[in-house]
């Protein structure tokens, strides 16, 4: 078993949550899609960890949900905002932005 | 007694700023306070006058330094005052003329709701005349020559209402804008060339300054006379300046202002000396002023402008004086100042019948005034016989010393000036005798004026009439009080240069030909005015008369010189402005709005869109890592 | 527990046993498919799920690879509290609400396409021409156990990081707070004002009418009929109106009514006219009319149910 395999794990599953996040037009899945890329982060940094045998990695993952932790928390109550406002959870429906 | 130099300048200085700023509560006395703050300037200067007759003859001159104007090192402006014999000169008569008019206002500016801001003008007019004569140096001077400039301008334009008035105030300022401009230069000149501009040191140093300098100079300060004094080719002006009130036109516009330029030349005497070339054109300017003036004065039927003719034609004789140097000073000054009693006489007496006749100013609309105006008839008879050099009075004195000096250039260039001198007293005689046929003799041609009232002429009041008989007095006699034994050729000489001219002609020939040649142009005008009734309506005349009604077309020429090649040269900058400088402008600025207008479509407004932006922002610095790895 | 003590023990070993190879190749392929339906899935709740199961897939990936306490965090923290907290979101907003699949920016998915690609493509690349090398083991670092391990590093090299950390949750708390607060501005009504100010703008006084008359199905989302037959949208709540979730079966009911009635009369023998007069007569009529439209399309959910809520609102206004 070779940390390779981990890696391109990561990888995909990172590349597929960009692909969400360019894609999706509801909010929270696009919320849910950088979930995905952060995860497939963590696998990596867990997978570097061992790879180095020191648990350095672990502990930079560990900062990692907690940061996605405050993140969902700040991330969701803008949108509860937004859907209040606008009734619309639609990340295109905030384009009023433009000229 | 220095310390009374400067009193005389305030004293009317403050009638001005007091009128200006004390509004309305002033109105009710406010022409009394400037009338005796005017006389109050007059007994200074005749206390000083009586003080400098007390000493000797070379050290008369007064001078009073006030403060340091600018105090920097190589650069010396002060506020001083320098009073001599030729500034006392001016001074009495811009302080006794400027009284009686002043007083002469009171009347005539009676029923004006404006008065109290015509008197605060006139105290301004005063100071800042003082302020120019009075100067010990070029730039306090040009203070002085800018305020008379200012003062004039407001007072041409006092009736601003009228839209010539306004016009003529406009064309008076721009004119003498050129003229200043010139003074300016030769202060420039002065500067460079001596260090500073004080009379003394600049005057006593001409000589050692090289004669192409000094030919600068002399021009400049030429060109700055010629815009003041109204003398060909800035003369425009004046004509179109006898729209200010009456009073104006006789001590600013006859009898002082545009005398200036006669000072500035005699008092800058020692840089013409020096310049030969730029007396040569100053006696040209004089000259041809002299005989255009006259022609112009010939064919107006205004009576105020065909005045204006006979003002600039006499300044014309001042100037050929003047620039005949030494042998011609004196009798500059000799001729400005009865010329100053004598044209500011007639011009209030054209005030007085303007007065009596519904403000008419045509003179064929005038006529058999004299059983009507006595007095005025009277005065102003005196003010005629004195301008025409009628023998023994006032204008017979100064301006036969005039022809005899300008015999006296010697040579052909005598007989030219001589000859042309002794035509302009021809002419003198000729219009000033048509302004008084028309006015006071033959039959009553008076028409209603605008408003449907018939003119009923009468005397004016005793305030105006006091003014106009003290000025005739002064017509009169001073010409033979400055010629009693040499009398005012002694007090100038210590200041201004004195020789004599070598003449082919004696003194007596002088006079009896101009006495000859005055009474042929008074028997021409009797010809055509006197012995057969005047047409109402001016007849076509032949092509002189026609040219000279239209003031010899000088604003024909302004036009054709400076107006139209001036406009077509705006024309030109504004198409060149529009096309080229706008094009360059407008066109990047429309580049750049094009260019925004399609990276506008990039910014979208969606989220997702941005966030495509920053992947592939991503994607490439990883590609240009991994490349930079691989290299 | 014993499958992940055997998990952990498996990952614990410095050299990759076969094992390890057979669960990831059963997970990974899993877990992607569970990324990918989180991307794909219409409904915003089967997205959440698929989300779930990548992360629970993730976590065992985690004990596989020694990090035990990340993988107890992942499964409690992060599937238990965090997907549990987006799918209360979406609860709140809409629960069924699915995304309509057609792209509105021009371009986004060929882009979106090529950019993942090229990125996947690159991330790839950059793994493969790095020298991974091969595990070292965690053997010795969790000599003392995982969690103790951690936590001396925690609470020596990491501690401002961690102080800052939970101030940066505190904020976070706080922030949600204040943004989701409401401030009030000013004093509530009572019972009564509140009554006046209904009676006042001529709303509905009494309670709405009861949905459901000919229930079948869920009772709620049928409206109930009027005295003449015509649906009343006034009985079904206005969410599901909202959702288009009203079923119009009413006039299935108005049918099988009509033919149990003519069943009925034929049975007894009696003439259909004479059943019109037993009340219902004028409502059958109506049926007749409106059945042919509504049978084609019937089965097919809310569109139509909405369409011919329309109608009954024109047939009430014409009844008044």
């Amino acid at each position: 078993m070779s940390p390779e395999n981990y890696l391109h794990l990561a990888a995909l599953l990172f590349t597929i949550g960009a692909c969400g996040v360019l894609l999706r037009r509801n909010a929270i899945v696009v919320f849910m899609s950088i979930e995905l890329m952060l995860n497939a982060a963590n696998l990596a940094l867990v997978t570097f960890s061992r790879m180095h045998g020191n648990l350095d990695g672990q502990i930079m993952a560990f900062f990692v949900m907690v940061v996605a932790a405050a993140e969902v928390v700040v991330g969701l109550a803008i949108i509860v905002m937004v859907y209040r406002s606008r009734h619309s959870a639609s990340v295109d429906d905030a384009s009023l932005m433009k000229l | 007694m220095e310390s009374l130099i400067g009193l005389l300048v305030a004293a009317p200085l403050l009638g001005a700023a007091l009128l200006l700023v004390g509004g309305r509560r002033l109105d009710r006395f406010g022409h009394w306070l400037a009338t005796g703050l005017a006389a109050l300037s007059f007994t200074l200067a005749a206390v000083l006058f009586v003080d400098m007759l007390g000493r000797d003859g070379g050290d008369r001159a007064l001078s009073q330094h006030l403060y340091s104007w600018v105090p920097v090192n190589g650069f010396q402006a002060d506020i001083a005052f320098q009073l001599d014999q030729l500034s006392m000169t001016f001074v009495l008569l811009i302080t006794s003329v400027g009284t009686l008019i002043h007083l002469y206002s009171v009347g005539y500016m009676e029923h004006d709701v404006r008065r109290r801001r015509f008197f605060a003008y006139l105290n301004l007019f005063l100071a800042a005349m003082l302020i120019l004569v009075l100067a010990d140096n070029y730039l306090l001077l040009y203070v002085g020559w800018e305020g008379v400039g200012l003062a004039s301008f407001l007072l041409i334009g006092f009736w601003q209402h009228k839209p010539s008035a306004a016009t003529a105030a406009k064309k008076a300022f721009v004119v003498n804008r050129v003229g200043d401009v010139g003074l300016a230069i030769a202060i420039f000149l002065m500067f460079s060339t001596f260090g500073t501009f004080a009379f003394s040191p600049v005057l006593s140093d001409a000589e050692q300054a090289s004669e192409g300098t000094l030919t600068a100079i002399g021009l400049m300060l030429l060109l700055a006379a010629c815009g003041k004094s109204a003398q060909v080719p800035l003369q425009s002006w004046l004509g179109d300046a006898m729209e200010g009130p009456t009073p104006v036109s006789a001590l600013i516009h006859a009898a002082t202002m545009v005398t200036a330029g006669v000072y500035l030349v005699v008092r800058s005497g020692a840089i013409f000396d020096g310049a030969p070339a730029a007396q040569t054109v100053v006696v040209v300017v004089g000259a041809v002023t002299l005989l255009f003036g006259a022609i112009v004065g010939c064919a107006k039927d205004d009576i105020k402008k065909a005045l204006a003719g006979s003002t600039m034609s006499q300044i014309g004789y001042m100037m050929l004086a003047a620039g005949l140097g030494p042998i011609g000073y004196v009798f500059a000054i000799m001729h400005l100042v009865t010329h100053g009693f004598f044209k500011a006489g007639l011009f209030l007496g054209a005030g007085s019948v303007m007065h009596g006749m519904n403000d008419e100013v045509d003179m064929r609309r005038y006529g058999g005034l004299r059983k009507y105006m006595p007095v005025t008839f009277v005065t102003m008879g005196l003010g005629y016989l004195a301008i025409i050099g009628f023998p023994y009075l006032s204008g017979f004195f100064s301006k036969d010393e005039i022809i005899y000096a300008a015999f006296g250039k010697g040579g052909t260039e005598g007989w030219i000036l001589g000859g042309v001198t002794l035509l302009g007293a021809a002419l003198t005689a000729y219009y000033m005798t048509r302004i008084m046929l028309m006015t006071f003799f033959g039959e009553k041609r008076w028409v209603k004026d605008a408003e449907g009232k018939d003119p009923h002429p009468h005397e004016s009041p005793l305030s105006m009439t006091v003014p106009m008989i003290v000025l005739a007095v002064g017509s009169v006699g001073a010409g033979f009080v400055f010629n009693l034994n040499h009398s005012f050729v002694d007090w100038l000489s210590p200041v201004v240069a004195t020789a004599d001219g070598n003449s082919p002609v004696s003194h007596g020939m002088v006079s009896v030909l101009a006495t000859v040649l005055m009474l042929v142009g008074v028997g021409a005008a009797w010809f055509q005015y006197g012995r057969r009734p005047i047409p109402e309506v001016a007849p076509t005349g032949v092509w002189i008369t026609r040219a000279a009604r239209r003031d010899l077309l000088q604003d024909d020429f302004n036009h054709a010189a400076f107006v139209t090649p001036g406009s077509y040269l705006t024309r030109g900058l504004v198409y060149v402005d529009h096309k080229l400088v706008d094009g360059v402008v407008n066109g990047t600025a429309a580049g750049f709005g094009g260019l925004s207008g399609r990276l506008r479509k990039v910014q979208n407004g969606f989220a997702r869109s941005y966030a495509a932006s920053m992947f592939g922002g991503a994607a490439i610095l990883i590609a240009v890592t991994l490349l930079m790895r691989a290299v | 527990m014993s499958t992940m003590t055997a998990l952990s023990t498996l990952a614990a070993e410095t050299s990759t046993s076969g094992g390890e190879a057979v669960q990831f190749w059963i997970l990974a392929p899993i877990a992607v498919a569970g990324g990918l339906g989180t991307i794909l899935m219409r409904r915003a709740v089967y997205s959440a799920l698929c989300l779930a199961g990548t992360m629970v897939i993730l976590a065992l990936f985690y004990l596989a690879n020694g990090a035990y306490f990340l993988g107890v965090v992942q499964i409690v923290v992060y599937t238990g509290a965090v997907m549990m907290l987006f799918l209360f979101v979406l609860m709140l907003v809409g629960v069924s609400a699915a995304d309509s699949l057609k792209e509105t920016i021009k371009g986004q998915r060929i882009a979106t396409a090529a950019m993942g690609l090229g990125l996947g493509i690159l991330l790839i690349a950059g793994i493969g021409q790095a020298s991974v090398g091969s595990f070292t083991g965690l053997a010795e670092a969790n000599s003392q156990g995982n969690v103790e391990g951690l936590a001396s590093l925690l609470f020596t090299r990491y501690m401002v990081a961690f102080e800052v950390t939970g101030v940066l949750l505190t904020v976070a708390a706080v922030g949600a707070t204040m943004l989701t607060h409401r401030e009030k501005i000013e004093r509530s009504k009572s019972q009564r004002e509140q009554a006046e100010a209904r009676v006042k703008d001529g709303t509905q006084v009494p309670p709405l009418p009861a949905p459901g008359v000919y229930a079948r199905h869920n009772a709620v989302d049928i409206p109930g009929l009027l005295p003449d037959g015509t649906p009343s949208p006034l009985t079904v709540s206005a969410t599901l109106h909202e959702r288009d979730q009203v079923r119009e079966v009413h006039t299935e009911a108005l049918g099988a009514l009509a033919a149990l009635e003519q069943r009925t009369a034929d049975h007894q023998g009696r003439s259909a006219s004479v059943s019109g007069a037993l009340g219902s007569g004028s409502t059958t009529g109506k049926a007749g009319t409106t059945t042919p439209a509504a049978t084609g399309t019937d089965g097919d959910g809310g569109d139509n149910g909405r369409r011919d809520d329309g109608d009954g609102d024109e047939a009430e206004e014409a009844g008044k």
